[in-house]
């Protein structure tokens, strides 16, 4: 049976990890190759780089970051944050991206994602989907880190986006993110009811539980979280055993 | 003279990933990603990888005029098929209504939308994407490339199509999700898998070392 995946995110500003990143007898908690290889050993399913880099001159530098940790992490690594076209995905890819997630440029121009599927393959293209709720069981698609609402349903949203050749969502409820009050299942399970193509859960994830409540309630996919992993609080591992125990399929 | 092994390139899809896998576990050996049939030719061991859509795949191997170099590889030297790499060796693919290399006899269908749903209401979701379990079979359970691999290890999945062979004897691997598949085949000198070895942490990278050492 398909197990369900652990993804600890790193969020990358100029080619470091930002966030600070806690492991006992870190050499650099900056370096992204040196975090990556940690997930990796702790038994991370895939690894999800954001790149926040702002300064254009810049954003070349993760280019260079995935092509370092491609050629020694061999798990599925998917890139996000900055991607404007079809031209950015191939690059990304080429460095050695398994895959690559576009939010904003996707609510702009739903027509990248169908040609960058239509170019590079549905399995590689991710459409991130940051969504709040504007009344009891409804929820609307966020962008500029959740303060402007572009005036889309979450669900119809969702929906097409698998038409136009998304093979995977990461959806991320804005109302959790930060709070570690644990996922918005309601909002996880309507989207992944929703659609055929796998779902990723973030946004909100303080516990062990909470990760596990992520795919038995919300149905999700996978589970996506950073600081719970990056402070040491838990490891992967950890994560995983405590899934098992509470009867979810999971690699350990 | 070191051990050299070719990548095929055909335009399709990370190539450098299974290049650096490869290099990895054979750090002496010499590892070219190419799109030329001499060097395919040329190369003591053959990868055809692949990702992306069947008829892309099979368009751009044509017109790249590799068509052949792989078919004479898949004849006679250790050739290790990945993903897209596997289905293009049967014949008939649903996806894009196009006809693989048939250097194996059966079909590649897409998994069945009826298949997906579950008792409790939930969908499997299609693309097949995570890790999943590969059951060796009864025939192939002491084939070299699944040295040191226990049974039912999990390997890394990401297709929506997947290979019916018409003979069983060549199924060397069986995984379910939804439907029970075949997820890896040998004969001969070829092993073709579903999964991505060069994703699959340490499980993919032995498989790799194993396909360097073999000697079918």
């Amino acid at each position: 049976m398909l197990a369900k995946r652990i993804i600890p995110c790193l969020d990358v500003n100029a080619g470091r990890v930002v966030k600070g990143v806690n492991f006992v007898a870190l050499r650099d908690a900056g370096d992204p190759v040196e975090i990556a290889r940690r997930y990796d050993v702790q038994g991370a399913d895939e690894i999800t780089f954001l790149d926040i880099t702002a300064s254009s001159d810049e954003r070349d530098i993760i280019l260079y970051i995935i092509e370092a940790v491609a050629s020694q992490v061999f798990i599925p690594l998917t890139v996000g944050g900055g991607v404007r076209a079809v031209t950015d995905v191939r690059r990304l890819l080429n460095a050695g991206a398994d895959k690559v997630s576009m939010n904003t440029a996707a609510v702009n121009n739903p027509q990248l994602v169908a040609d960058a599927a239509a170019k590079v393959g549905t399995q590689c293209i991710v459409v991130a989907i940051d969504a709040k709720q504007t009344s009891p069981g409804k929820w609307e698609v966020f962008t500029h880190g959740g303060r402007k609402n572009v005036g889309l349903d979450v669900i119809d949203w969702a929906r097409q986006v698998q038409l136009l050749g998304a093979g995977e969502i990461l959806l991320t409820s804005m109302d959790r993110d930060g709070t570690k009050s644990g996922f918005d299942l309601a909002l996880t399970r309507a989207v992944a009811d929703a659609v055929t193509i796998p779902v990723i859960a973030s946004g909100g994830v303080g516990s062990l539980a909470h990760l596990a409540d992520g795919v038995t309630q919300g149905r999700a996919d996978a589970v996506l979280a950073a600081s719970i992993f990056h402070y040491g609080e838990y490891t992967v591992r950890e994560a995983k055993e405590y899934m098992r125990q509470q009867g979810v399929e999971v690699r350990l | 003279m070191a051990m050299s092994v070719a990548v095929v390139d055909y335009g399709m899809g990370n190539l450098r990933s299974v290049a650096k896998a490869i290099e990895h576990v054979a750090p002496h050996a010499s590892v070219r990603v190419t799109a030329d049939a001499a060097e395919i030719a040329a190369a003591n061991r053959v990868v055809v990888p692949g990702q992306g859509a069947m008829p892309d795949c099979m368009r751009e191997l044509t017109e790249r005029h590799l068509r052949d170099a792989v078919m004479r590889a898949a004849a006679e030297k250790p050739f290790l098929g990945i993903c897209v790499g596997l289905q293009m060796l049967f014949g008939h693919a649903e996806e894009g209504d196009v006809m693989g290399l048939e250097v194996l006899a059966g079909r590649v269908p897409r998994f069945p939308q009826a298949a997906m749903v579950m008792p409790d209401g939930s969908r499997l979701k299609v693309p097949h994407m995570g890790w999943n379990q590969v059951r060796q079979s009864e025939a192939h359970r002491s084939h070299p490339l699944w040295d040191g691999i226990a049974d039912e290890t999990r390997f890394y999945f990401v297709h929506s199509y997947y290979v019916e062979p018409q003979d069983a004897v060549c199924i060397a691997g069986e995984t379910t999700h939804g439907i029970t598949f075949t997820s890896a085949i040998a004969r001969e000198n070829i092993f073709a898998v579903q999964f991505h070895p060069e994703k699959s942490a340490q499980a993919g990278l032995r498989l790799l070392e194993n396909f360097m050492r073999w000697q079918p």
